[in-house]
């Protein structure tokens, strides 16, 4: 498969792993991957085990399903109990614990709650079922908000009445800020995410070499892209520079993909937002703008996104932060596993504990 | 009397199913002229086989796919496979199978009609007789259009026994064919994602490829399993379960169609855990390893088969070489999988 394949040649994964070792130093590299798409693939090729003496690979809160707060999955809830509401939404929301419940139960239970593959399919709903109101869960980063704008400009343009969005959009540049300010992180290097480069382009990503002083390389997500991104970071530490390396030119240009962003800048302006387990990140999130505000779910059908006060003893938040590997928390393989999750670390394929308990950590 | 034979036009009635002359109509003018057979015509209680020489394997499955029609199968013919498969990995040659169906009130004759041909077609293929059935109509909105459960009878291959205990690290791991074509080709009939690939299910009675292999080799061929529901992934974790076993998979060895690779690519899915319904997976003692791949590849179904892995010292449980030159698990999945967001 082009494009694939090249990606994950063997014999040159061998030879960059081995150059990772040489360069690995007496003092092995702290690297975040930003994303989940990166923890499941570093996960699913071995390449933790593999690398564990050479760099430490510590997973960050890019999983989009990890960091949607319980109030959002409670005022969710909350709208699939009205009778008129159909909830559309992609499957791994499904299982995401808000205070008592997830939606997959209150499915069970009668709510109407359908999966699917892509917000149009909602808009195609919202045509052919106007006596309800089919509002879609809107749940990810840069890389999924232009196709949500672009759902809601489509209900827009069509004159559809009963669509809405519950947006819970984020965006990553603000968060990886935060962590690279914390001193108990201490990260050395930020693995940057493949698919939301490809949106944003390499330049939102500057501020964290120039400001923070940590290098950065954009990767995507076969072995060799992930791979090659940790060799630019080593090689960057090397020279004692830090800047914006892109192991990803195949899919990342420096200006990113402006007809998307413009998508997105259209429909939805910047807010403060609460990630879970992480706090609320100031202008991290996106909310729809008032001209699409007939939208917009919380306003059209009076329901608001509360701040989370859960207190469990699941750690998500400092897994999401890279504080602590899924193995320290208490509860990781005991009372929460991916058949009943605690916490959302473990319910997305994405998520940092399903991938190290899908694929096991470093002792296999 | 002669039965009034229902036009292919009609729709499945309650009353089909109420054992009244519907019944008979329906059994008489669809069901019975697809099955005509000595054992089942007499429609008695019970289809007599006779005497049967040998070691009976006996099995039960249950068929509920939507759409009932799909490329590369149905799912009469599913019925069938999905049987003698399961015998035919046990080393029994299927005999008889049941056919019991539940038919949910308003599905066109035309359906049953053909999801039947359907069933006798993979039964002679299977060379395996449709020896008694039942039918049952169960309201609108309580079915699925078609539901068929079987029954399944077959008789082992004479000195052939599954021997889990027999495994040793050492033992090689065999793949008949490519993952994963039965679900992405079911999926893609779905027609709920705007996708579209060349995929056809891989159902297949397998009996004919694997049982002259028991004959040939004996017991260097230490058991096998079809990797149906859950694909390889379930199916080898099952398999390592039950034999106290560590299974090393080389990913670089395991066969996947490139369509059904693009598909996975796009929806995120892993081919590990995806269904099939016309593959083996079999257990091999080293040194017959080779030969016995070389007789599959001969075989029709057999032609991608490879050696995929091996048994090996260690911590029972499923792990896999990635291509990266990386060590992972390979565990059971947590439910259907999902596409993911991003």
């Amino acid at each position: 498969m082009k494009y694939v394949d090249e990606f994950r040649d063997p014999a040159a994964a061998r030879a960059l792993v081995e150059k990772i070792k040489r360069d690995a130093g007496d003092t092995p590299m702290r690297l975040m991957e930003v994303c989940g798409t990166h923890t499941a693939s570093i996960s699913r090729n071995g390449l933790r085990s593999l690398l564990a003496d050479a760099v430490s690979l510590v997973s960050g809160p890019g999983c989009p399903v990890c960091v949607t707060p319980d109030g959002y999955v409670d005022a969710a809830i909350e709208l699939g109990h009205k009778p008129d509401v159909t909830l559309t939404s992609f499957g791994d929301m499904l299982r995401v614990p808000g205070k008592n419940s997830t939606l997959e139960k209150e499915r069970a239970a009668g709510a109407d709650v359908r999966i699917v593959y892509s917000p149009l399919d909602a808009v195609e709903l919202a045509a052919s079922t106007k006596d309800r109101q089919i509002v879609f869960l809107g749940v990810g980063f840069e890389t999924t908000a232009p196709t949500i704008g672009g759902a809601i400009k489509a209900a827009s343009e069509r004159g559809l009445r009963n669509f809405s969005v519950l947006s819970s959009v984020r965006t990553i540049p603000e968060a990886m800020a935060l962590l690279a300010q914390d001193p108990e992180i201490q990260i050395q290097g930020f693995l940057c995410p493949g698919h939301v480069s490809v949106i944003i382009g390499t330049t939102p990503y500057r501020f964290l070499a120039e400001k923070y002083g940590i290098p950065c390389a954009i990767c995507g997500f076969e072995p060799l892209d992930i791979l090659l991104g940790i060799s630019m970071l080593q090689r960057q530490r090397k020279d004692g520079a830090a800047r914006v390396d892109n192991a990803y030119p195949r899919g990342v240009s420096p200006e990113g993909n402006r007809k998307a962003r413009e998508m997105t800048m259209e429909i939805f302006e910047p807010r403060d937002t609460e990630w879970r387990g992480i706090g609320e990140i100031r202008g991290s999130g996106l909310r729809i703008r008032d001209r699409y505000a007939e939208f917009d779910a919380e306003k059209k059908l009076g329901v608001s996104v509360a701040f989370s006060r859960a207190s469990t003893p699941c750690r998500c938040g400092d897994i999401l932060k890279g504080k602590i590997l899924p193995t320290d928390c208490p509860l990781f393989g005991k009372t929460c596993v991916p058949q009943e999750p605690v916490g959302p670390c473990m319910v997305s394929t994405e998520g940092t504990c399903a991938a190290y308990y899908k694929y096991g950590g470093i002792a296999l | 009397m002669t039965a009034d034979r229902p036009a292919s036009k009609d729709l499945i009635l309650l009353s089909h199913g109420e054992g009244g002359k519907r019944t008979r109509d329906l059994i008489e003018g669809v069901i019975a002229r697809h099955f005509a057979n000595p054992v089942l015509s007499p429609f008695l209680d019970s289809g007599l086989l006779g005497r049967i020489d040998g070691e009976i394997a006996f099995t039960a499955d249950g068929h509920v796919v939507t759409p009932p029609f799909f490329p590369g199968g149905d799912i009469g013919r599913l019925a069938v496979c999905g049987t003698v498969n399961d015998l035919a990995v046990c080393g029994a040659k299927g005999i008889a199978i049941s056919c019991g169906l539940v038919l949910e009130e308003g599905t066109p004759i035309e359906t049953l009609d053909r999801a039947l041909a359907s069933m006798r077609a993979a039964a002679d293929e299977a060379d395996v007789l449709v020896a008694c059935g039942d039918t049952k109509v169960v309201e609108k909105g309580k079915g699925d259009g078609i539901f068929i459960s079987t029954a399944g009878v077959g008789v082992l291959v004479d000195g052939w026994r599954p021997a889990p205990d027999a495994v040793r690290p050492g033992d090689r791991i065999i793949l008949t064919g490519t993952m994963g074509d039965h679900y992405v080709a079911v999926l893609i009939a779905r027609q709920k994602l705007s996708l579209s690939a060349p995929v056809l299910s891989d159902m297949a009675p397998l009996g004919d490829m694997i049982l002259p292999l028991l004959k040939q080799f004996g017991m260097a061929v230490r058991f096998m399993r079809d990797p149906t529901r859950g694909g390889v992934g379930v199916t080898l974790n099952e398999m390592a379960s039950s034999t106290k076993t560590r299974f090393v998979l080389s990913e670089e060895f395991l066969p996947v169609r490139e369509s059904v690779r693009g598909v996975c690519e796009i929806l995120g899915f892993d081919p590990l855990y995806l269904a099939n319904e016309g593959k083996a997976l079999l257990i091999v003692a080293p040194e017959a390893a080779q030969d016995v791949l070389a007789a599959l590849r001969r075989h029709p179904l057999g032609k991608e088969a490879a050696i995929v892995g091996e048994a090996q010292e260690g911590t029972p449980g499923v792990r896999m070489q990635t291509l990266a030159g990386g060590l992972r698990a390979v565990d059971y999945p947590a439910g259907d999988q999902l596409p993911r967001i991003c």
